[in-house]
């Protein structure tokens, strides 16, 4: 095991990222940050406090369960996934949506969350934000926000833990 | 909680073969599916290229339609098959016609026959999943999860509820469903209706029997007021209708005597001033239309689970 961020570095990780995104998107913009359950969804809270007083407009907080649009459902290998719920209260319609994942690493989860929000509506603009791209993606996804980019062998698996859910702040690699 | 159970059947027969947990899956899931209504987008590609067939050997409006309406939502193929258009009438087997439908790449069979442990035979004798729709006075697993779907929902949980199931407890497979799904999820459940109407079995089941409603409403917390069957009525069960709606039909004069939050249940289709007064069936208590509702989401949420079950078997 591997530490690729203490706690110290992945708070100082949100911050770029919160920095990346006010200097890229104008205050006057309607946004609703979106988290990738289960490590996106923390990760867009702490954006979000972290770019507080930045919009003029209160930014929208949803998050999204990509399970029913994984494109590996139908491939035997182990039990079921638990399908969790969506979130997302409003409508998210000529709003810049701001999707937010922990780890890049093949863009399969993107691919499939960018499918189930289009189901919602239709966004003025999507970004993706990420704490980690690992790299070697096997879709054609890039993010535009990356607090830490990393080329990590395909063997070894990145693991982001947040205080909310694993009692600690790190990320390592296994 | 229950956060580890995994979901392994890749058949629906019965709530009586589930545990608590397995229950509670399904509950989770189908908590999932709720706000699909909301969507713009009233679907998902999760079965794309499934094909679901609908085998209704009974009629059927609200099951029938649910899990079309559920299977299409996720972008499975649907095939409606019905007793009188299809080559039944010209005496197939129920296992020869599900073959046959097999053969043509049919990957779920949701059936409803007269006979209880059509499903099970079934899923005995072709590969696809069989997910039972109501077999006989056996059970009809969907409607009793989404009856304590819908009473979780409006009460957080069952844990210690008095439930008071009425009517032709003998001929319901609706109740028996709800009696296994009730009480593994701790909910206690009297059955209330005429002895002739109470199946010999009732001993071997984990409740309470009242033959007298106006002893035990006041104690209810929810109420579920069976339909009275007359296609499956057989002999003299009750004096007249105008009887059995004195003794046992929830009137509005009952609902006096009742907790004020109680939920009043019913599994469709209602016979109006029978064993429901309208003024009920349409008041503030009454749940009728969210089980429906709820109905949508648990029949998503099962047909989920069994096609993802079906490819751990490879």
């Amino acid at each position: 095991m591997e530490i690729l961020l203490d706690e110290k570095q992945l708070g100082q990780a949100v911050a770029r990222l919160a920095e990346l995104i006010q200097s890229d998107i104008p205050s006057k913009t309607q946004i609703a940050v979106i988290g990738i359950r289960s490590r996106g969804e923390i990760l867009a809270q702490r954006l979000i406090k972290a770019l507080q007083g930045h919009f003029t407009y209160p930014v929208l907080n949803g998050t999204l369960d990509i399970t029913l649009y994984r494109d590996d459902l139908n491939r035997a290998k182990g039990a079921p996934p638990r399908v969790r719920t969506t979130e997302i209260n409003f409508d998210i319609t000529d709003k810049l949506i701001l999707l937010v994942d922990d780890v890049l690493y093949t863009g399969r989860s993107v691919r499939a969350a960018m499918n189930a929000l289009t189901d919602f509506g239709r966004p003025r603009m999507m970004r993706l934000a990420v704490l980690v791209d690992r790299g070697r993606h096997e879709y054609p996804i890039c993010a535009d926000y990356i607090a830490l980019q990393a080329d990590i062998d395909p063997a070894r698996s990145v693991r982001v833990r947040f205080k909310e859910t694993d009692n600690e702040d790190r990320v390592i690699v296994e | 909680m229950g956060r580890k159970t995994q979901w392994t059947h890749k058949h629906l027969i019965g709530l009586s073969d589930l545990t608590r947990e397995e229950i509670e899956l399904i509950l989770d899931t189908a908590k999932s599916f709720e706000e699909f209504s909301t969507r713009s987008i009233k679907k998902a590609p999760t079965l794309r290229g499934k094909v679901v067939v609908n085998m209704f050997f009974e009629d059927s409006t609200r099951t029938r339609n649910s899990f079309t309406l559920a299977a299409s939502r996720l972008s499975a193929d649907v095939i409606e098959f019905t007793k009188t258009s299809s080559s039944v009438s010209k005496g197939e087997t129920l296992i020869d016609t599900a073959r046959n439908l097999e053969a043509m790449g049919v990957d779920i069979v949701v059936i409803r026959h007269s006979a209880g442990g059509a499903p099970k035979l079934l899923s005995r004798s072709i590969n696809a999943c069989v997910v039972n729709a109501g077999d006989g006075y056996h059970e009809h697993p969907t409607q009793g999860l989404l009856d304590v779907y819908t009473i979780r929902q409006m009460r957080g949980s069952l844990e210690g509820l008095k439930i008071g199931i009425v009517g032709d407890i003998a001929h319901s497979r609706v109740a028996r469903s709800d009696v296994y799904a009730m009480t593994k999820l701790g909910a206690q459940v009297t059955l209330i209706g005429p002895p002739t109407l109470m199946p010999a079995s009732v001993c071997d089941l984990p409740v309470k029997v009242s033959y007298n409603l106006d002893a035990v409403i006041e104690e209810l917390d929810v109420i579920n007021m069976l339909r009275i069957q007359f296609e499956r009525l057989g002999g003299n069960p009750f004096p007249s209708v105008r009887e059995y709606s004195h003794f046992f039909g929830l009137t509005m004069d009952r609902m006096q005597r009742a907790k004020k939050d109680i939920l009043v249940m019913h599994p469709g289709p209602i016979n109006r001033g029978l064993e429901i007064e309208s003024e009920v069936a349409d008041g503030p208590n009454s749940v009728i239309l969210r089980q429906v509702a709820n109905g949508l989401a648990v029949r998503m949420a099962v047909l989920f689970l069994v096609t993802q079950a079906s490819t751990l078997e490879g």
